[in-house]
């Protein structure tokens, strides 16, 4: 039996935060029926990156909603509205990530599907929380970024402010959703009730930041100071960073400086025999490690580091990774069908039983299963 | 309020991050969370700080992430202590560990020799690189997953060297996707009565951060590309990115360059299509960075408030706290470990309007052993 099977969840929700989480939830065996509205559907699907499209839909669509079916209702009409309600008494799970206010206008409020299903589980992801001065501003990964601090984390001391390259406050949020649901569907089992479960993606991205928070709330409200050069982590001692070779990156987490200094044969370094200048003295330790490992090539290195058991590794792009053994070993990648079409895409990363969870499910075309979602649950 | 996991008991053999914040989230749900840890030392976060700040014997860092679990101690090289910890097992709901691999089963605390004394445990284990491959020993330590994963190509601009993250993201990651398998297989249990081994790893769960890149990436088979300037994401145009201003800077996320330029009036931004704010980003932003130095931040801010653009202020954490959102929030809780009061962050989800919060404070090593073994007596 999958972990989640016979669990259905309806999905209102659009782009990439509250998604992800019902993609996960359909992974581990959930069924997740999209409700989306007349034309253009979740708004993802026109988002377009770069160039790359996959039947005129955004590859970054296909990703986030493959293993989902999609229902197409217009909430403003009375009928759709009515066919939903009807949908909903069916469901455990309702998802969605609308500014404050939109469902209640809709009429599906917590409050009101509450007693249409009483065992639902209703939970919903938002920017900023429900009150204060930012609460109506629009929940954009980059801003949540930029108002949490979180931009004065990585780069160098010299550099702008510099965000995450990846939609960390969404991804993060819909796995802190997933979380909630599913302690709700646990405590469910025994008391029958359903429940109310809120995320912000601010709240989120203070949540990955709570042992550098905790630092800052109990020193003194001390900002943080990334290093000069190959910043790594503001509150982390030399080596840890990324470091230049004559050929390739050089990856050096933590170590002991004069150690380091013997193995590499950079003498420079051997006079840092106290701990804490690896700290206060990081910028200048690692100038003299960049210069000195500039005179040879990664692999070089990896070959003198490795068998000293040094914490250290070549950095890799995605051209490289995917060749690596170590990459392929791990199965990551899968293919779903969209229509006739196959797409090559990633896979849950948990294992279950020995088991790596796939499925060759692509993401559903707008309405795509409107007609038999009616017939099943007569609507 | 009830708490939804309460009667549900956790040994936590991991250290340092990724296992024990799942510990962290469990507990705070409800659970009964033990770290099982060595005589010697315990968890080896215990010793790791950051800033050099402590609060007794154990850094700040290690009271972070392990506040409100207990703690017993064992030598898991020795036959009583094992005894004892496999006793515990018997009544336990969930291991989680993130040794590297063979290590438990050393011990002979392995799935397989553990399912023999509780069918219906759920084990949940955490490795760097995944248990097969040429990767499956090296060290999980987190800048170094990063750097394998290609991570470090999404962020800083075209001709910065690859920027890490600035926190721990594999293990932070891969700790909460440990939860959502714990919690989903708690549920099946429940159902089935069947237990379940649950594998993470700290790369998978950074591959499938990069799920969108990666899935990209196949169609198009050419590596994401920063922008020269202001990258704020690789597959996205301009204007996507933070730029200075005369006083401080500003965010700036997707939105249609008319639209923009209506706000802010920057004429130069009129030669440029739509279509060419992918292709011509760098040229763009280059003429953006320039143009908003002219005004402070709150100047722009006001200019383009009317046109419900997607913009936002940087703040740093003093900024941030003194905003009414944040202090709406109240993310900040308290507890009290030794005779210091500690301020740290709650859990992020709120369940039927409520906050989990609890002010118990981390456990001393090996403070809960008499509590646990005069129960396993009884």
């Amino acid at each position: 039996m999958k972990l989640l099977e016979d669990i259905l969840v309806l999905d209102f929700s659009q782009f990439l935060s509250a998604p992800s989480a019902s993609l996960r939830l359909a992974d581990m065996g959930a069924r997740v029926i999209k409700i989306e509205r007349p034309v253009t559907g979740d708004i993802c699907r026109e988002l377009y990156v770069s160039d790359t499209m996959v039947k005129g839909e955004s590859t970054i669509f296909h990703a986030i909603n493959r293993n989902k079916e999609s229902f197409q209702a217009d909430l403003k009409n009375a009928n759709d509205l009515n066919a939903v309600r009807k949908l909903i008494k069916h469901a455990d799970i309702l998802i969605h990530n609308f500014r404050p206010g939109v469902m209640e206008r809709i009429g599906l409020s917590y409050e009101s599907v509450k007693e249409l299903n009483p065992r639902l589980i209703y939970a919903y992801v938002n920017g900023y929380g429900d009150e204060g001065e930012w609460k109506d501003k629009p929940g954009q990964d980059l801003l949540l970024q930029a108002v949490s601090g979180i931009t004065w984390l990585s780069g160098n001391d010299q550099d702008n402010p510099t965000p995450m390259g990846v939609a960390v406050a969404d991804i993060l949020a819909g796995t802190h959703l997933v979380q909630g649901i599913l302690t709700a569907i646990y405590e469910r089992l025994t008391s029958g009730k359903g429940a109310l479960i809120e995320v912000s993606m601010l709240e989120s991205l203070l949540d990955f930041q709570f042992e550098v928070l905790t630092c800052f709330y109990n020193d003194g409200n001390m900002l943080p100071r990334r290093s000069c050069i190959n910043n790594g982590h503001a509150y982390i001692a030399a080596p840890y960073g990324i470091y230049k070779t004559n050929s390739g990156y050089l990856a050096l987490s933590m170590g002991n400086i004069p150690q380091l200094g013997k193995l590499l044969g950079c003498d420079a370094l051997l006079s840092f025999t106290d701990s804490t200048d690896w700290f206060n003295k990081r910028d200048k330790i690692k100038t003299i490690l960049q210069d000195y490992l500039n005179n040879k090539s990664v692999t070089e290195w990896l070959d003198i580091l490795g068998p000293a058991d040094i914490w250290c590794a070549e950095v890799l792009n995605y051209d490289a990774l995917v060749q690596e053994d170590g990459y392929k070993v791990l199965e990551m990648e899968q293919e779903v069908s969209i229509g006739n079409q196959f797409l090559k895409t990633t896979r849950c990363p948990i294992r279950v039983d020995g088991q790596i969870l796939k499925s060759p499910m692509g993401a559903p075309r707008l309405g795509e299963h409107t007609e038999s979602i009616k017939r099943e649950f007569d609507l | 309020m009830e708490l939804p996991l309460k009667g549900i008991v956790i040994l936590e053999f991991s250290q340092y991050l990724s296992g024990p914040c799942a510990g962290l989230r469990l507990a705070d749900f409800g659970a009964e969370v033990i770290k099982v840890e060595r005589p010697k030392g315990g968890d080896a976060g215990r010793r790791l700080s950051i800033e050099n700040l402590w609060v007794d014997d154990s850094s700040l860092l290690f009271h972070t992430i392990n506040r409100n679990k207990k703690s017993i101690t064992a030598n898991l090289k020795d036959p009583d202590d094992l005894r004892f910890v496999r006793q515990l097992i018997v009544h336990a709901d969930v291991i989680t560990h993130n040794f590297r691999p063979g290590i438990m089963a050393s011990f002979g605390l392995d799935y397989a020799s553990v399912q023999k004394i509780n069918p219906r445990i759920i084990y949940a284990e955490i490795s760097g690189y995944g248990k097969k491959g040429p990767w499956s020993h090296k060290p999980g330590q987190d800048l170094l997953i990063q750097s394998i994963s290609g991570l470090t190509y999404t962020t800083g601009n075209a001709k910065d060297h690859p920027i890490p993250f600035g926190l721990a993201m594999s293990d932070y990651l891969c700790g909460n996707q440990t939860v959502q398998a714990i919690l989903a297989a708690l549920i099946r249990r429940h159902k089935t009565g069947k237990g379940a081994l649950l594998e993470l790893s700290l790369l998978e769960s950074l591959i499938d951060f990069q799920f969108e890149y990666f899935t990209t990436y196949f169609q198009s088979k050419k590596q994401p590309k920063r922008s020269e300037i202001s990258n704020g994401h690789p597959l996205l145009g301009a204007p996507y990115g933070i730029y200075k201003t005369s006083d401080g800077y500003i965010a700036i996320a997707m939105m249609p360059l008319k639209k923009l330029n209506a706000a802010i009036e920057c004429i130069e931004l009129n030669k440029f299509t739509e279509e060419e704010s992918f292709k011509k980003r760098d040229e763009i932003k280059a003429i953006l960075s320039n143009f908003l130095l002219t005004d402070t931040t709150a100047g722009w801010l006001k200019k383009v408030q009317k046109h419900d653009l997607w913009i936002m202020p940087v703040s740093d954490w003093n900024q941030l706290i003194q905003s009414s959102t944040y202090r709406a929030l109240n993310i900040e809780q308290e507890f009290l470990a030794g005779n210091k009061k500690i301020k740290t962050t709650r859990c992020p989800i709120r369940y039927n309007k409520q906050y989990f919060l609890s002010d118990k404070p981390a456990p001393k090593l090996g403070e809960h052993i008499d509590e646990f073994k005069r129960e396993i007596v009884k």
